[in-house]
């Protein structure tokens, strides 16, 4: 059921540390990295079908080869590991306890691509994983693993540690490249993507913490060997991070395509209390909810979750019990959009305000049922109509809970009382 | 017809944004004069180094202020309206002196699904604030933040860099007292 590649490392002692990585067989995939060319690097990338592990899921081959080649400008690798998708907590377990094997990822990529600057963008939140990815970085350097020659073999490779300061809409791989040149993380418009024009006016590669760990493994036991591993086109392993009713919440790594139902029922151990799943949202707080029912059915791979009208996304899955109020949940997750929009959309920054207020309303039991309509006018407004999909993050779950749970929210209009939990939630009025 | 919740003000960009003044100019240590003239090279723009400067600030000074907007905008050649609107952006610059203890509790999703908002109710009782305020002895403020990708030990919270969780009410007990005899 689990598959361990990328967290093969996770249960050695100290296993963060350059001693343990090594004592693993750390640090000797990239040697034969760097003795390959670089286009072979990235043809093996292609071959293994490697996809984005930060949300989108591009596949990772062709994104390093929009990069022009033959430019005089330097290029760059942007790290991602801003992880601040709700519901997800995989990176931070990478680089708590495996912050070499990312190293080693870093390096066998700039090779590739033809980068000497790498920067690990962190969100400014991690205290352990930052200190454990800092000191990993010195001990790389003070080994010759990263400088002026890696390895031995005249390759040149910086990496700096740019810490976040708080600001989720920093993940979006452009709000990222603003943020890293001093500047507000406001996306910016593409075309041009970041591959041909990136941080600091140059080609950049944004690539999730989890991509480039596997990028490690990949090279390690080539394409083949990685292929073996999930379906023909939801190929590899995902880090699934599990949280919610469950039993026994927590990362694991499964072969894309293992049924939903294993993870929840088996892996994580069930609901809690022997309760009924009611819910499910697969892939982190952005992407549409599942009933229980329809999460005991679907498999986790790229295809059969967008099959079923949901997406893979980030694999922070958020799981509910039967008591869950889903007027109540929509209200929390909404907080959280309206509260990250960077405002320079009008349909993102007023529509997410807007959808909150109403959704708060009605969770109070205040309202009307056209609320409901009203709500999915401007959710249809805030789609595809902006910079970034952030808008989109916060129309998709609304549009999904209303879909599917439509009975609740009707039942919550005009009630005088959220009909499932009694008193309207305190914290929804907090300043915030 | 009821009203709405009354709107709360980050509805535009993010939080309204006032910084406070000092009341003297600062100056970083020579330690710290030595870290930032590193940092520098790490970048190929000046600019691109306000983040870390202004962390470096805040690990010295605390907090950021009027000055060290100032301070840190004579640093990087930039206009201090630039740098006060980075400031502004992210919610872990703190534009006022906080406790010395910063309790910051996660109301994002999984953390109020297993409980997060019995444990903020706790947390006001305990320490007798609400959110966004501060201990007359100044050792604790409280806010709320949003998911901090370790829902795992949900309802969770950080207190300065260490996270804490599953909390529960006689945990957020225990957690309080050992940080008040720790001092
Ligand atoms: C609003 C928003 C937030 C995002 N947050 C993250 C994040 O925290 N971590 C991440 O790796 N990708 C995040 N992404 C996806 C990135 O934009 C980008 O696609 C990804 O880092 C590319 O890496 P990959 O190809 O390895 O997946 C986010 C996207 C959006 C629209
Ligand atoms: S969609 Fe929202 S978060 Fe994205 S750029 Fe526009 S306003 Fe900013
Ligand atoms: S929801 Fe609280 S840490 Fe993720």
């Amino acid at each position: 059921m689990e598959v361990k590649l990328l967290t093969r490392n996770f249960e050695n002692p100290e296993s963060w540390t350059l001693a343990a990585y090594e004592k693993a067989g750390g640090y000797r995939t990239f040697p034969k990295a760097l003795a390959m060319d670089p286009e072979a690097v990235i043809q093996l990338v292609k071959d293994s079908g490697l996809r984005g592990r930060g949300g989108a899921g591009f596949p990772t081959g062709m994104k390093w080869g929009f990069v022009p080649k033959g430019t005089e400008k330097p290029k760059y690798l942007c790290v991602n590991a801003d992880e601040s998708e709700p519901g997800t907590f995989k990176d931070r377990y990478l680089l708590e306890k495996d912050p070499h094997a990312l190293i080693e990822g870093i390096i066998i990529t700039c090779w590739a691509v033809g980068i000497h600057h790498a920067y690990v963008y962190i969100r400014g939140e991690f205290g352990l994983p930052y200190y454990r990815l800092r000191d990993a970085v010195q001990e790389a350097y003070d080994k010759g693993y990263l400088g002026t020659n890696v390895g031995g073999k005249g390759f040149q490779l910086d990496i700096t540690i740019h810490r976040g300061a708080g600001a989720y809409i920093c993940g979006e791989e452009t709000g990222l490249i603003e943020s890293l040149e001093g500047k507000k993380g406001q996306p910016r418009l593409k075309p041009p993507f970041p591959a041909v024009i990136g941080v600091f006016g140059c080609p950049t590669v944004v690539n999730n913490v989890e991509t480039i760990q596997a990028v490690t493994w990949i090279l390690e036991h080539g394409a083949a060997e990685y292929k073996k591993y999930g379906t023909e086109k939801s190929p590899g392993t995902k880090l699934f991070s599990v949280s919610g009713h469950v039993n026994r919440p927590g990362v694991f790594e499964i072969p894309l395509g293992l049924p939903c139902k294993t993870l929840v029922h088996d892996l994580c151990g069930g609901i809690r209390n022997g309760k009924r799943q009611k819910a499910n949202i697969v892939g982190g707080s952005s992407v549409p909810v599942l009933t229980g029912e329809e999460a005991d059915q679907v498999d986790l791979d790229y295809e059969s979750l967008a099959a079923a009208g949901t997406m893979l996304g980030s694999g922070g899955m958020i799981v509910m019990d039967e008591d869950t109020c889903m007027v109540w949940t929509l209200a929390v997750i909404l907080k959280f959009y309206a509260h990250e929009s960077c405002g320079q959309c009008t349909p993102c920054r007023e529509g997410t305000g807007w959808i909150r207020n109403l959704v708060y309303r009605l969770e109070a039991g205040g309202g009307t049922a056209q609320d409901l309509d009203k709500l999915l006018s401007i959710t249809k407004n805030m789609m595809g109509t902006t910079i970034c999909v952030l808008a989109d993050a916060a129309a998709m779950p609304t549009e999904s809970f209303l879909k599917k749970f439509r009975r609740e929210f009707e039942a919550h209009a005009g009630a005088g009382r959220c009909p499932i939990r009694g008193a309207s939630s305190h914290f929804l009025t907090a300043a915030h | 017809m009821q009203p709405f919740v009354k709107p709360t003000e980050d509805i535009t960009t993010r939080q309204a944004c006032q910084v406070e003044s000092l009341g003297h100019p600062v100056q970083f240590s020579a330690e710290n004069q030595k870290t930032f003239q590193h940092l520098l090279t790490r970048y190929p723009t000046k600019q691109a180094a306000v983040l870390p400067t202004l962390w470096l600030a805040q690990e010295e000074f605390g907090w950021i202020s009027t000055e060290v907007i100032e301070y840190v905008s004579e640093l990087l050649d930039l206009p201090p309206s630039h740098v006060y609107g980075v400031v502004s952006f992210y919610t872990m610059f703190y534009r006022k002196p906080m406790g010395k203890y910063h309790v910051q509790l996660c109301t994002n999703v999984s953390c109020m699904l297993m409980g997060g908002g019995t444990i903020l109710d706790c947390l006001r009782e305990k320490l007798g604030i609400d959110l966004n305020e501060t201990t007359a002895d100044g050792l604790f403020s409280l806010s709320e933040v949003e998911c901090l990708a370790a829902c795992e030990m949900a309802p969770m919270a950080q207190v300065n860099d260490e996270f804490h969780g599953p909390l529960t009410p006689e945990g957020v007990n225990q957690l309080v007292e050992s940080l008040k005899k720790r001092g």
